[in-house]
């Protein structure tokens, strides 16, 4: 080999090695001082979510390092112009190097798989937070692209906005209406659960921290999908009593009228709130509406309830 | 009366929009100077006679590798137009619609797995297989005429909204119920996906059926299973599982197609539809796609690595069994698509460790490379360059799908962009890389001379720092909470400079393609000297490449014996037999399987419209069409014994005249010499100099 290539390749590595150094250095001035939810939970299903990616994380990316570093060493040291290098074309088929092929992935997998399932258990969005505080439900309906929310206990309606007092558990009751699958997410506060049609689908969720964090649709709708956000309202529990207070005295009424003026299809709605003392009604109405066709939501939350 | 015979088609489909405009127009231009092209050449009868109507597989694999090129730069485009609305949304609205952006996503999916991912593996199962098998064509050339005829169908029908509809589903590259049902998407946009899909699906179950006789039937003999090469097992796995799952998609399309033609209820929200259902279903057939493009890419990187690294692949059964293994597993999988459906612990727990199983066999294979590189004599080539780059963004890819596979996660970044940077990892790593690995190293035996080395690098390293730069950003979006698909976005969110490094990264990707494209040129620049003379540039092992480059159309004058698994190493050391030549029957060409294509898409493009005559009248001719190809006794030709041996010989001693080949990479064109020579060469092509 000619003296130009070795030396090509010597400044091709330090070319890599510069430009990776650049990259990260790029990567970190973008993301300094920028808000990231999952990283930086808000809530106590976030929190293990985010501790078990972190685990599941390091455990991968050092078993996946050990293995692609093997892979370009070799690359590296058995490459033809290296004729240090032995060459033995019957090499390589050790049972031992078998035997790890199968045992390495085999024990990555059971080390994963037991951190797994019994996370899968605890963290089901259908199972309901213990806490000494008592639990909130709320309802949650999609529609053509706004989100409502149905506070059954406290008679208020809102749009594309919700509030939620912190350390208490709070169970998001998902449903869609008139709408396609849709995706109900807060990232700072835990995982995303389906919005359809004809099934209730429970969400248990639990802020531990005071703020105001972003909601979305995660699942694609139609054309106004991107503007189908809310605002999550994470406030003191007597804040939160004085918002459920504070809403209790407005005149203004939600009722089937306004809900009905709801679903026609609308995008980038603002946020709203209303007092709206029969609820219930709408919701068990929606319920109704949808009942034909399966009707077995009841089945799975009495199923939910009885779990726990 | 209008009714009757248009259907829903007006005036009002005509192309008004700029996109459309300019899509009808582009396309109306391409074909127009490739019409005139043709014709100035005055090679209608020859394209006619030797290409379009052949059914040499050879000729359909490069067939599929064209019209997959050119489908390959069209989902590119769309994909920067994603990204480049991405970048611009942080900051006011972009300059898409919500509506024309989703079915640029819905578009760039379909393109690109469909018409892309799996017309490149069909092109190399076309072109390589029967070669790896000592074949001479395969166990029913009409049916894989028939099936790249009505892959065609499918690339034309996806393209028809630009002259006529002006729309293309919006829904999202698998069409989830009940958005994709009349309620929420009553334009033709939708029935162009349905047909598209349709089409080109029945042709892909077509060609797998008759991949798995050919593979199981017309072995060379002595070439038992267990000593054919990995690609060939890959291809078997993948075709198998292609059988296994595709008559569910059509039968899925046809229920969704029942929903919006008929008005019945299977997946609608109301009147007792059930829309999980259709995610079940196409997820079921979903899951297995994405392995179904992906072995046969594997068993292209165990050609390579074993090569290039002049050993046996080591463990050759373990990595059947890694194969076999990905392959079983994978139809069990695919409820990991929803664990936020809500089915609950116990369902998802079953389906996240399943899922994490898929994982042993494909590390398993990854060890299988390490053992066949060690103490191995390793040539980093292009084809090893596209390994090693595969290597680093499939381990992470890899990672983030075991993090999707474990529910609790799955529920903080599922449809978030962190899932859209993790399949890109696994299919531009795992499916394109290979895909290009193949042609680097299958071009000499395909085209008669091998690619240009230097520029071939540069796309390499294009790809993988554009990858990255292209993708880690999208994984930390999703980790921000950006979900995928999202055509606007708030800028107080702060997302707006990560998602304009992507863009640059795709930039970058772009470049790639580029590349490419430069390399294919430079090399048909400098053909002479990069000359394939032995047919065997690369000092290979298998059967491929014992036969000359191109291979004539009989691929084999004499069948070849296989003794053991790299039967063509072998039969180097051994030295070959004086051949015997005898009769040769060939199968005849056929335009059959393009005329039923042509009724096949007439058929859906009535469906689409609502010109119920014309859907009837095609399939009614299709019926005859096949009916009447069945009476059709004389589909064979024989080649005479005497002139095989004449064409062989005339090959031969061809074979000393160019000089000996050896490859050192300085003399490949660089880049600043092909912009020097290249706008000569191509004046001098056009004047016909040459």
């Amino acid at each position: 080999m000619p003296k130009s290539k070795k030396r090509g390749s010597g400044l091709a590595a330090w070319a890599a090695i510069l430009l990776f150094i650049v990259f990260c250095l790029v990567i970190a001035a973008l993301i300094r001082g920028k808000d990231i939810p999952l990283l930086t939970p808000k809530g106590t299903i976030a929190d293990e979510q985010y501790q078990l990616l972190v685990t599941s994380t390091f455990i991968m990316v050092v078993f996946a390092l050990l293995v692609i570093s093997v892979i370009y060493y070799f690359a590296w040291k058995y490459r033809e112009t290296n004729h240090k290098a032995t060459y033995n074309p019957s090499a390589g088929r050790s049972k031992l190097l078998l035997l790890s092929a199968w045992a390495a992935p085999m024990l990555v997998f059971v080390v994963l798989a037991s951190i797994m399932l019994p996370a899968t258990q605890k963290l089901e969005p259908q199972r309901s937070i213990e806490s000494d505080n008592e639990e909130l439900t709320i309802r949650v309906i999609a529609m053509r692209w706004k989100w409502l929310f149905l506070y059954p206990e406290q008679d208020i309606a809102t749009v594309n906005y919700v509030q939620i007092p912190v350390d208490t558990p709070v169970r998001f009751e998902l449903t869609a209406d008139e709408a396609p699958m849709n995706s109900f997410w807060i990232p700072h506060l835990g995982g995303m659960l389906y919005a359809m049609t004809e099934h209730v689908n429970p969400l248990n969720l639990m802020a531990h921290t005071v703020g105001s964090y972003d909601g979305g649709a995660a699942e694609v709708n139609g054309h106004g999908f991107a503007g189908m956000r809310f605002t999550a309202d994470v406030s003191t529990i007597e804040d939160f009593n004085d918002w459920v207070y504070e809403i209790a005295q407005q005149s203004g009424k939600f009722d089937t009228e306004e809900y009905e003026a709801l679903l026609e299809p609308s995008e980038y709605d603002t946020a709203a709130i209303y007092h709206s003392p029969n609820n219930e009604e709408l919701f068990d109405n929606l319920l109704k509406k949808y009942e034909g066709s399966h009707g077995h939501y009841d089945d799975t939350e009495h199923k939910n309830r009885e779990a726990h | 009366m209008k009714e009757f015979l248009l259907g829903k088609l007006d005036g009002s489909a005509l192309p008004h929009e700029w996109h459309t405009i300019a899509g009808s127009i582009g396309l109306g231009l391409m074909v127009l100077a490739l019409a005139g092209f043709i014709t100035y050449k005055k090679r209608w009868t020859w394209l006619w006679k030797e290409w379009l109507t052949s059914v040499d597989p050879k000729k359909i694999g490069i067939m599929y590798f064209i019209v997959a090129g050119f489908m390959l730069m069209r989902g590119g485009l769309d994909a920067v137009m994603l990204w480049l609305q991405q970048a611009l949304a942080g900051s006011g609205n972009g300059y898409l619609s919500a509506q024309h952006f989703q079915e640029i996503f819905t578009a760039h999916g379909n393109i690109m797995v469909f018409f892309v991912a799996m017309a490149l593996i069909f092109g190399f199962v076309n072109y390589i297989v029967p070669l790896q098998i000592g074949a001479r064509d395969l166990a029913s050339p009409f049916l894989n005429t028939l099936g790249f005829w009505l892959y065609v169908a499918g690339v034309v029908m996806i393209n028809m909204f630009f002259f006529l509809g002006g729309e293309y589903a919006a829904t999202g590259w698998l069409a989830v119920a009940p958005l994709s049902g009349p309620e929420f998407s009553p334009g033709v946009g939708m029935d162009y996906w349905i047909w598209s899909l349709q089409i080109s699906g029945i042709g892909t179950t077509l060609g797998a059926i008759n991949f798995i006789m050919t593979i199981l039937k017309m072995r060379a003999p002595g070439m038992s299973l267990l000593k054919m090469p990995l690609f060939t097992w890959g291809s078997l796995c993948s075709m198998i599982m292609a059988i296994s799952v595709f008559p569910l998609l059509t039968m899925t399309i046809f229920l969704l197609f029942f929903d919006r033609y008929l008005g019945t209820h299977f997946f609608t929200t109301t009147g007792g539809g059930d829309p999980m259902m259709y995610t079940n279903l196409i997820w079921m057939w979903g899951h297995p796609e994405v392995y179904i493009i992906m072995l046969p890419s594997f068993g292209i990187f165990s050609e390579v690595v074993s090569t290039f690294s002049r050993k046996p692949v080591a463990f050759y059964k373990t990595a059947l069994v890694g194969m076999i293994g990905v392959a079983t597993i994978s139809m069990f999988v695919w409820l990991h698509h929803f664990f936020t459906m809500g089915a609950g612990a116990d369902v998802n727990s079953a389906f996240g460790v399943a899922t994490m199983l898929i994982a042993i066999p494909t590390t398993v294979l990854l060890f299988n490379w390490i053992g066949t590189m060690y103490k191995g004599r390793i040539r980093l080539t292009t084809p090893m360059l596209w390994f090693l780059g595969f290597v680093a963004i499939f381990a992470t890819g890899g990672i983030t799908g075991i993090l999707l596979a474990i529910p609790p996660i799955d529920f903080q970044v599922h449809n978030s962009l962190f899932l859209v940077a993790h399949f890109h990892s696994t299919a531009v790593g795992g499916v394109l890389f290979g895909i290009f690995a193949g042609l680097n190293y299958w071009f000499p035996k395909m085209a008669g001379f091998r690619l240009n080395e230097r520029i071939g690098r540069y796309a390499v390293w294009s790809w993988i720092i554009g990858f990255f730069v292209a993708f880690t950003p999208l994984y930390i979006l999703g980790l921000m909470g950006a979900t995928r698909r999202l055509d606007n976005y708030d800028a107080s969110t702060g997302w707006q400079p990560l998602f304009i490094m992507s863009f640059i990264g795709g930039l970058i990707i772009m470049l790639g393609v580029a590349l490419q494209v430069v390399q294919i040129i430079a090399s048909f620049m400098q053909r002479r000297r990069l000359a394939d003379t032995t047919g065997d540039p690369w000092d290979s092992r298998t059967l491929e490449w014992s036969t000359n480059s191109p291979p004539p159309s009989y691929n084999f004058a004499v069948i070849p014996e296989v003794s053991t698994r790299d039967a063509f190493w072998e039969m180097k050391r051994l030295g070959i037999k004086k051949p015997v030549y005898k009769d040769i029957h060939m199968p005849k060409s056929t335009a059959t399987g393009i005329y039923i294509s042509i009724l096949a898409f007439f058929a859906g493009f009535g469906f689409a419209w609502e010109i119920n005559w014309l859907a009837v009248v095609s399939i009614i001719g299709v019926i005859i069409i096949l009916v009447a190809r069945t009476f059709n006794e004389d589909i064979e030709y024989t080649i005479p014994a005497e002139e095989v041996k004449k064409m062989e010989e005339a090959r031969e001693s061809k074979l000393g005249t160019l000089k000996e080949q050896h490859y050192s990479d300085e003399e490949d064109m660089g880049l600043l010499e092909f912009v020097k020579t290249a706008p000569g060469w191509a004046l001098g092509l056009v004047r016909g100099k040459k």
